[in-house]
């Protein structure tokens, strides 16, 4: 079943190649000593962007919560229904988030706060995107 | 735009309002309340529903149109100020006052006081955005002095179909951050999870608030379900309802209306020679907010509507035991506990919100929540939202008045991420 594809722009670029080469990164403002995700043209803290860069994460997270989609906006999801949705928070900056699907984990079973790790996966020839499984 | 002219009272601290009870609101009118406008009916489109609403409200409040100097509105109905007719309709256009989407999905200013002949405007501002926030600019502006005698439509719109329905496998923008997972209402579902994991809650608890609602909905003559859906609505019924992404089931969402109200909204001392009662505002004050990262969290909605009703009590001067009536936005559903509780209506607090609708909250009851029956009463008109406090504070609810002497009332919408909160009084002191 396909899903939808991200389409890189100038500002996630370096985001999704990072994910090509299996390494998770996220914006990092080196005057701030603050994370940020998603990518934003400038540090929500400082306002500029002259601190930005790109800072590769641990790749270790938590569950925070879920929920199970039954009536997707998204068409391509329709087949998948009921899916999961897990929310992960990184685990060295839990203000970080990420979605997840938990690929494996019954839909209506989820270990909330349980440990995960990122892991990768092909969603057209060229493209990984970020999942994550039980650590 | 709205934003240009720096309307808005939102950094704190506010301080009260400059204008409090120097405004008052003193007519309302309503249209039909339909499911959706079939894209032919002339006499059913959202301009036609407009006009009569603005003729109804004209007349509530016993003035011609010649004494409106002002018509402020929220032209789609939705924020960004866009039609719902141009997403999904695109159409050959019709004869004259139908030739562009301006009257059909859209009602601007310009084409309302153009068709309703209103020779003495010298204010148009089609840039409202949610509902509060357009009621919020409207006062703003009359207390301001930009108009004196000032209308405030609000249409709202539904065609045929499904919306917000993506299509394809191409994920741009925002969307490639959350398309590729699936990710959508289930944002809502994952705020109600986390809050029921913090408090100990489920969501079958959520069943007296919204049948209590449908009850007071139902005795609304303008509302979608008394026109077209009056079969009594039970707790069985809602917990049985189908999930959307589970912590949200579609008896969390409002239904999509078409429908239009307006306000004639004036000064207090104009209102003194006006057929009504005077409402009096004392206040509005708004909000806006981003999520740190990606998903907004219960958190962030605890924070939020905590820094919203601090501000409004500041804006306002009340205190929690001064408000009467309490109206949250409901549509979702799932919403309206967060800024109870950040309130703290009738003591409310953090995690009690459920246990609130357990107890007595119907309209003879000493906590009439959400007397006009919010959007899952009446369906996503949102206008029962300030038409009910209107009525109730000025005793003429109907079936709906509430036992409760009812002086002051407060609303509040949309989300916590984006909200106004509106302060009506029946004394301007
Ligand atoms: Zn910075």
């Amino acid at each position: 079943m396909p899903r939808p594809i991200p389409i890189p722009d100038d500002l996630s670029r370096p985001f999704w190649d990072g994910c090509n080469e299996r390494r998770l990164l996220v914006q990092y403002c080196t005057y701030c000593d603050r994370k940020q995700f998603p990518p934003e043209p400038d540090c929500r803290e400082c306002g500029w962007h002259f601190h930005l860069t790109w800072i590769q994460t641990t790749g270790r997270g938590v569950i925070i919560g879920s929920s199970v989609t039954y009536d997707s906006r998204i068409v391509a999801w329709h087949d998948q229904q009921p899916y999961l949705n897990a929310v992960i928070s990184l685990e060295e900056d839990p203000v970080i988030h990420f979605h997840s699907n938990l690929p494996g984990v019954p839909v209506h079973d989820v270990p909330v706060g349980a440990a995960v790790i990122v892991d990768f996966i092909e969603v057209t020839p060229g493209q990984l995107i970020p999942e994550w499984k039980l650590a | 735009m709205a934003r240009e002219i720096g309307w808005e009272r939102n950094v704190d601290p506010v301080g009260i309002w400059e204008h409090r009870g120097k405004v008052a609101l003193v007519g309302r009118g309503h249209s039909t309340t339909d499911r959706r406008w079939d894209g032919v009916s002339m006499d059913k489109t959202l301009g036609a529903y407009a006009m009569v609403a603005a003729q109804a409200a004209m007349e509530d409040a016993g003035i011609s149109p010649d004494e409106v100097d002002g018509v402020i509105t929220s032209a789609g109905g939705q924020p960004g100020h866009r039609s719902f007719g141009e997403q999904w309709a695109p159409r050959p256009y019709f004869d004259p006052p139908y030739d562009t989407e301006d009257g059909l999905t859209f009602v601007t200013a310009e084409w309302l006081s153009r068709q309703l002949g209103l020779r003495n405007v010298k204010y148009l501002n089609s840039h409202g955005e949610t509902f509060w926030n357009l009621m919020g600019l409207a006062f703003q502006a009359v207390g301001d002095g930009r108009c004196e005698v000032c209308l405030v439509p609000y249409p709202n719109g539904n065609l045929e179909g499904r919306y917000h329905q993506a299509e394809g496998l191409s994920a741009p923008g925002a969307a490639q951050w959350s398309s590729p997972w699936g990710w959508g209402l289930s944002g809502q579902g994952f705020v109600f999870d986390q809050y029921c994991r913090k408090y100990g809650s489920n969501h079958d608890r959520m069943a007296p608030f919204v049948v209590q609602e449908r009850k007071n909905g139902l005795l609304w003559p303008h509302s979608y379900y008394a026109l077209h859906e009056p079969e009594p609505f039970t707790e069985e019924d809602y917990v049985n309802g189908r999930w959307i992404a589970k912590g949200l089931s579609i008896f969390d969402c409002d239904r999509p209306v078409q429908a239009a109200a307006c306000y004639v909204v004036t000064t207090a001392e104009r209102a003194r020679d006006m057929r009504q009662k005077p409402v009096y505002v004392l206040d509005h004050t708004e909000g806006m907010f981003q999520p740190r990262s990606l998903v907004q969290t219960l958190e962030e909605s605890e924070e939020w509507s905590d820094i919203l009703a601090k501000r409004a009590y500041a804006g306002s001067g009340l205190r929690p035991g001064d408000i009467d009536l309490f109206s949250p936005y409901d549509g979702f559903a799932i919403n309206a506990q967060y800024f109870l509780e950040a309130f703290g209506w009738r003591g409310v607090k953090r995690g009690e919100a459920h246990d609130f609708y357990a107890g007595d909250i119907s309209l003879h009851g000493p906590n009439p929540l959400n007397s006009g029956g919010g959007n899952m009463g009446t369906g996503r008109m949102r206008t029962a939202f300030v038409t009910d406090p209107m009525e109730q504070l000025q005793g003429r609810a109907g079936d709906r008045q509430v036992k409760v002497d009812a002086n002051v009332a407060v609303t509040i919408g949309v989300l916590p991420g984006n909200a106004c909160t509106l302060v009506f009084s029946t004394s301007p002191d």
